[in-house]
């Protein structure tokens, strides 16, 4: 992993202002002993298998639906229309959906396909092929600080996300700073406030109300100052619409910019897997604002598919990075499309 | 939209259906297809979207198709008054107990907007003179507490919080402050949770039978997909949810989930979020919801404006008139506000779907009209019914109370009489088809 090259020979420097226990924990025992809210689940499970298992639950359903509606059948119009809705009640789209249908004709065609079961396979493939528009790995320069910022709608999982990801990256031996830039909503600050003690990290932030972008400023000169590998930005929720928030956003990320001596390594922009086709809308006016340079799928845990990301990375041409699949510190992973296609179908 | 303009699609499709009489099995199938992907697209679930399209279908072949509709507006017609009475009746509220605290739950997804609707919520029962109270049940989310204390302390409603203790214990506290301080309405902030999370559904179970809500509100975010059918789903079979919330209309997203969660749990959906302002929160209008989700809103207008504005009587009347070459300036000015009810009329032109194409890019000057509309109101009655007697100082008088140049007004009588001498022709013996083709310049122009 990029990150653990990055960091991971990195001397340790003792830092009297990090808050919060060491770094020298197991991610398990971090979990456990660090922890201020109540678990939810049982922390038995190892981090692998817990993983897997956040993952499976988007896996659910998906491989068994496309199992027993294609084994056995031959490839006809029914098929092909069966797979159709499948596809639709994964929020792909319908513009999506018939691209990916014309391909698996096309395939069907050219490959002499007759049995079912050889198109899910065609299908996965498919998928895949449409969500490799770039490099899915989190880019984090050799430029200290990389700078993060994390944009989206309101309610699609920034400030957990952030929260998250900065103990990831602490745990990969990386000195991390947050911004909270998110001034507006109620107790958002907190909320980040509250991530970045139980994370052990340290955050800068004003007073709710003040400038976004005055944030970002001191938040960038702190993590310059005190010589920090990462700052990642919080920013505040905005629905893509709002032309003035979307004009904050660009502020911010001017100011960013005009500090650093090279451009915003990421800007991810956070996506709820349970949104259907405003996605679309989203994915394209925030990047019209900012250059949005990966995506994180949030929620991945529940019964929803986030299909509609197939669109997106096509319509953008920005990749999903990071997937979110549960509500635990080290449920964050890393977006393997291949991995993701075949888990979507098998 | 990777469709582009659904109204115009539509027109694509309907251009060889210019049938008239009653709508055929090809007519119908042919703009279904159109609305069926216009659902899909809006988020509706593609079930929800199949059993909605065989009810249109059945209820749509063999009706008659309206005199001044074409088969594909009448089948969007159709379509509009089915989604809307699915959507349910207007303005459902909540109940309230007959002994207070009325107990109202919201529950929901992360991020759907709870801790905000219930804040919004307790701001508008207030200012409908209740005295609610906010409980702070989310003990999950890093600061949620916190965040509803804050938008407790900006709306001036009371909020109740016990920090991160069992949420049944913080029901029952909430309930108990309640009655003491004479809260009328309790609001109940839960933690938003997946509905397969069992050991979290399980506790809003617990938390439902220690509260005994009298209002279930399943909080549901505008923007959601396909999955919104199973959240609703599961949330009404686990917990019996009275109503639903939709957040975040404010946004672009045309809310397909709405129609998604009534057809599936049968619930009404109560208020819409539309702000992130603390007023931001409406009744819950479906005719408005079912044009936003089908996202023909101008088709819809003008059917709807077409049927409503134009008074028929008045139209018979007036086409009597210009066949006995009676027509006045007053008729004319009439025929004028009639145009001018329907809407902006460069609008109201692109709402035509004959017209839509051939008018597209023409600009259709309005302030013309509003000043042929002033010269007429600056004559007096007895000019209007016989502009013969406008001489040179009338016209003056006219010019400068409309506030145009006299050419002006010469120009406007000078249409207005070349317009009756034609009409005269025509009463006079003209061929049917020739009156019909003045008639349809003249309305068009008025």
């Amino acid at each position: 992993m990029v990150l653990k090259r990055l960091f991971g020979k990195k001397e340790k420097t003792a830092d009297a202002e990090v808050h919060g226990p060491e770094n020298k924990q197991t991610w398990e025992s971090a979990a456990e002993q660090e922890s201020p809210e109540p678990e939810r689940e049982a922390d038995s499970l190892g981090l692998f298998q817990r993983l897997r298992a956040g993952l499976s639950k988007t896996r659910q359903g998906f491989v068994d639906k496309v199992e027993s509606l294609v084994s056995g059948r031959a490839v006809d119009e029914d098929l092909f229309e069966d797979l159709e809705d499948l596809l639709i009640q994964a929020d792909v789209g319908v513009d999506t959906t018939m691209k990916l249908m014309d391909g698996l004709r096309e395939r069907v065609r050219s490959e002499k396909i007759t049995e079912g079961s050889a198109l899910k396979t065609a299908l996965a493939d498919e998928v895949a092929r449409l969500l490799a528009v770039d490099d899915t790995t989190l880019k984090i320069s050799e430029h200290r600080p990389s700078v993060i910022m994390v944009v989206g709608v309101n309610g699609s999982g920034k400030t957990t996300t952030i929260g998250k990801l900065a103990y990831r990256l602490k745990q990969e031996g990386a000195k991390v700073i947050l911004g909270a830039g998110d001034t507006f909503r109620a107790a958002a600050i907190d909320q980040l406030e509250a991530w970045a003690e139980r994370v052990g990290v340290e955050i800068v932030s004003h007073s709710t109300g003040s400038d976004p972008a005055a944030v970002a400023y001191d938040a960038l000169a702190a993590a310059k100052a005190r010589n920090a590998d990462v700052l990642i930005l919080d920013t505040a929720g905005r629905l893509q619409t709002k032309t003035n928030l979307m004009k904050e956003l660009g502020k911010v990320h001017r100011v960013l910019e005009r500090e650093l001596d090279h451009s915003i390594d990421e800007i991810l922009l956070v996506l709820d897997a349970t949104t259907g086709q405003n996605a679309l809308s989203q994915a394209k006016i925030f990047s019209d604002s900012v250059p949005v340079t990966g995506i994180a799928l949030t929620k991945l845990d529940g019964t929803a598919k986030g299909g509609i990301v197939l669109a997106v990375t096509q319509e953008v041409k920005v990749p999903v990075k990071l997937i979110g699949v549960g509500e635990q510190y080290h449920d964050l992973q890393d977006f393997d499309a291949v991995e993701f296609a075949e888990a979507l179908f098998g | 939209m990777p469709f582009g303009n659904l109204s115009d699609r539509l027109q694509e499709t309907m251009k060889k259906l210019r049938g008239r009489g009653k709508l055929t099995e090809k007519d119908v199938t042919a703009a279904l297809r159109e609305v069926r992907l216009a659902l899909l697209e809006a988020d509706v679930n593609y079930k929800v979207v199949k059993d909605f399209i065989a009810r249109v279908k059945e209820r749509a072949v063999g009706s008659d198709v309206l005199d001044h509709l074409n088969p594909a507006q009448q089948v969007i017609k159709v379509v509009n008054e089915e989604l809307t009475n699915l959507m349910g009746g207007s303005q459902a509220k909540i109940s309230f107990a007959s002994r207070p605290p009325t107990v109202v739950m919201m529950v929901g997804l992360q991020g759907a907007g709870k801790t905000t609707a219930a804040a919004k919520l307790g701001k508008m029962l207030k200012s409908q003179g209740h005295r609610p109270l906010l409980a702070a049940a989310d003990i999950y989310r890093p600061a949620a507490i916190k965040q509803l204390q804050v938008l407790g302390e900006q709306t001036e409603v009371p909020v109740f919080s016990l920090g991160q203790e069992d949420p049944v214990r913080i029901a029952r506290e909430a309930l108990e402050h309640a009655d003491n301080h004479g809260n009328d309405v309790v609001l109940l902030d839960t933690a938003g949770r997946l509905h397969i999370d069992e050991t979290l559904m399980d506790e809003l179970v617990n938390v439902k039978a220690a509260a005994q809500p009298h209002e279930i509100l399943l909080v549901v975010d505008a923007m959601t997909g396909q999955d919104a059918v199973n959240v609703a789903e599961s949330f009404n079979e686990q917990l019996g949810i009275d109503g639903v919330v939709v957040t975040k209309l404010d946004g672009d997203a045309r809310g397909g989930a709405a129609l998604s969660v009534k057809a599936v749990t049968g619930k009404p959906i109560k208020y819409v979020g539309t702000s992130e302002k603390m007023d931001g929160l409406e009744a819950f209008h479906p005719d408005r919801m079912a044009n936003r989700i089908l996202g023909m809103g101008d088709m819809l207008s003008f059917i709807e404006k077409a049927e409503s504005t134009v008074d028929k009587e008045k139209a018979q009347e007036m086409a009597a008139k210009m066949q006995r070459a009676e027509f006045t300036l007053e008729d004319f000015k009439e025929q004028l506000q009639q145009v001018k009810n329907m809407g902006p009329l460069d609008q109201l032109m692109g709402l035509i779907p004959t017209m839509g194409k051939q008018l597209q890019g023409m600009e259709v000057d309005e302030s013309q009209l509003r000043r042929v509309e002033a010269i007429i109101d600056s004559m007096t009655p007895e000019e209007r019914r016989s502009p013969a007697i406008i001489g040179g100082s009338r016209r003056k008088r006219i010019a400068r109370g409309a506030g145009v140049r006299v050419q002006d007004v010469n120009r406007l009588l000078k249409q207005f009489n070349q317009t009756k001498q034609m009409m005269k022709q025509f009463a006079g013996g003209g061929s049917e088809k020739m009156k019909k083709k003045a008639k349809k310049r003249f309305s068009l122009f008025g």
